[in-house]
């Protein structure tokens, strides 16, 4: 297994080609398919002819980092010419007509798009399980979830398909599946990456991120990836930084000297799992052995982030989704009767059980009478968790923590219980509400062998910050580097 | 409060989502589940807590009133159900 970095060397050195690299992964994502489901759809013949035209960009002495590197994006994300269907029946055939901002400037940077992998429909969902075209299978352990929402993409990366992909975090859905596939995952500052052309959830959480095996992977992407767009006008202004060249410097002997991590209280308590809280400290552990230090912090109205997000997340979704109503784009039911009819039976048909529990949440949190009982409520309990992390990070320059109260778990052992489902990213949502940027790197395993994920999180725009403080953990350390059950042995071309 | 079952029938209306009896049960079942767990806001004291609509404190950014969009409308409606001569076809609302 390589990284993006030991990817780009090897491209920049001739030692493999784009073309090599991509008749690779096109050809573990078909041996893979029926085994972990990861992608929604594969496009081998633009991949190879956008392998070819890097390749040529390579030999003109025109490449950058990405030139030529093999990723995927999550089916949430538009990509011009090709299907998006955000895992839903509703746009089963629908054809993106442009680009997303991030595909465009990942596309810019050199990349080759192999494909869409596979999501909870609309993003919705911490399992991938709810997918119109079938669950997300976990490398580590294919009777388990990948996580979710982004479980493709996620997969696609632990089992070596691609080396990166993207993702989409409304409440987790990139840190959670990173944590219980064994990668690297990074969901940015709220505002740093243009969310135009992400098919939208909750707008005021969705954020476009990034999975790769390593920190560094995740700064070569990022660094392209963010940037001002007009077209989302939550999109922010902000000097271009070179994340990746940062943590390309030299280390110092204590490379995390000075550091504050804050370990906050509440992260700590009944319900995490002793195998993630071993795994936890022991990661703690190793970064005072490289010169950090841990201070205790409290964040008391975390506790209600799950209640705020599932009053939040819906209300904005079923907003967002009252556009799919079978007359400008996606699925409409073959027999009606009038109007009203048609759109019934279409959102009937079109959308899956989870997308239509959410709808209706918001409906009813937004309908008359109890608007200001639950969604103003919901906003005011949101400001309160943002102040508790503003007080937090007086005293501490990031925080840690288990990214989830456990491991991966079976398929099928909460589908029916979507409260047990939406406690899953107890630790995840918070960064959500209060925009900050947050990653999972991998830190250790279960004693069922299933991966168990730290979370960093950092103040806004800080990600230069916790990405270094990744990437110095990862130097020390080998977890990321680890390859699940038969991924490591065969010998490929180009690859080791 | 627990939902009666008129009210998810009521929410499937507002949300034009059709629902019949046997799936209305399990929904109810379940939004009562959901807001067990949602309901332990109503008893926090947010008295004077402003709301947090957007996790940055910045203002909108305004722009030039110029039209900005070209005419795509043909590319966009390759994937709309049923189109005539650029038109969007609904079933007939008067008559």
């Amino acid at each position: 297994m390589k990284t993006i970095g030991e990817l780009s060397q090897a491209l920049r050195s001739r030692t493999v080609s784009s073309v090599e690299l991509v008749q690779d992964a096109l050809a573990r994502v078909a041996s893979a398919q029926a085994r972990l489901n990861a992608f929604i759809t594969v496009d081998a013949d633009g991949a190879l002819a956008a392998a070819r035209e890097a390749d040529a960009v390579r030999s003109r002495g025109e490449a950058s980092a990405l030139t030529g590197i093999p990723i995927a994006h999550k089916d949430v994300l538009m990509t011009a010419g090709m299907r998006t269907t955000c895992g839903s029946r509703m746009l089963g055939n629908f054809v993106a007509p442009f680009d997303a901002h991030v595909v465009a400037r990942l596309r810019e940077a050199g990349t080759v798009l192999v494909g869409k992998t596979n999501l909870d429909e609309f993003a919705m969902g911490s399992s991938t399980e709810s997918s119109y075209f079938g669950p997300t299978r976990n490398p580590w352990n294919p009777a388990c979830i990948p996580g979710g929402s982004s479980g493709g993409s996620a997969a696609a990366v632990a089992a070596d398909l691609v080396p990166a992909s993207t993702g989409t975090d409304t409440g987790g859905s990139i840190r959670q599946p990173a944590a219980m596939c064994g990668i690297t995952g990074l969901k940015p500052t709220y505002g740093l990456c243009s969310r135009y052309g992400l098919v939208a959830f909750a707008s005021s959480l969705d954020t476009p991120g990034v999975f790769a095996r390593d920190a560094l992977g995740c700064a070569l992407l990022l660094d392209p990836m963010a940037g001002h767009d007009a077209r989302d006008s939550t999109s922010l202004d902000r000097p271009r930084e070179d994340r990746a060249a940062a943590l390309r410097a030299p280390a110092p002997v204590r490379p995390l000297a000075g550091l504050r991590i804050g370990l906050p209280r509440e992260y700590f308590g009944d319900g995490v799992d002793a195998a993630v809280l071993a795994a936890i400290d022991a990661a703690l552990a190793k970064m005072r052995s490289l010169g950090a230090t841990t201070v205790d912090i409290e964040l008391p109205a975390v506790r209600h982030s799950v209640p705020v997000y599932y009053v939040i997340a819906p209300a904005e979704a079923s907003s967002n989704l009252s556009r799919f109503d079978g007359v400008r784009y996606g699925h409409r039911a073959e027999r009606y009767g009038d109007l009203a009819d048609m759109y019934c039976r279409t959102r009937a048909e079109g959308f899956g059980a989870e997308v239509k529990r959410r709808i209706l949440i918001g409906t009813y949190v937004l309908s008359h009478g109890y608007y200001d009982a639950y969604y103003l409520k919901a906003q005011q309990v949101r400001r309160l968790i943002a102040q508790d992390f503003a007080r937090a990070f007086d005293r501490c320059d990031v925080i840690a923590g288990p990214t989830t109260p456990t491991a991966a778990f079976p398929i099928g052992a909460k589908a029916d219980d979507p409260v047990q489902m939406y406690l899953n990213d107890i630790f995840t949502i918070a960064a959500n509400l209060t925009g900050s940027p947050a990653m999972s790197i991998p830190c250790g395993f279960t004693a069922e062998g299933l991966p168990i994920g730290l979370q960093i999180q950092g103040r806004h725009f800080d990600e230069a910050r916790i990405l270094q403080v990744a990437h110095r953990f990862q130097q020390a350390t080998d977890w990321h580097l680890r390859p699940p059950p038969g991924e490591g042995a065969a010998d490929r071309k180009g690859r080791r | 409060m627990p939902l009666t079952f008129d009210d998810v029938q009521r929410l499937a209306r507002l949300a034009r989502i059709e629902i019949d009896a046997g799936a209305t049960r399990d929904i109810q079942a379940k939004l009562d589940a959901i807001f067990s767990m949602i309901d332990e806001l109503l008893s926090i004291d947010t008295t004077g807590i402003v709301p947090m609509a957007h996790a940055q404190d910045a203002m909108l950014p305004l722009r030039e009133d110029a039209v900005t969009e070209v005419d795509q409308h043909a590319l966009y409606q390759q994937n709309a159900p049923a189109v005539v001569d650029g038109l969007y076809l609904v079933p007939r609302v008067l008559d």
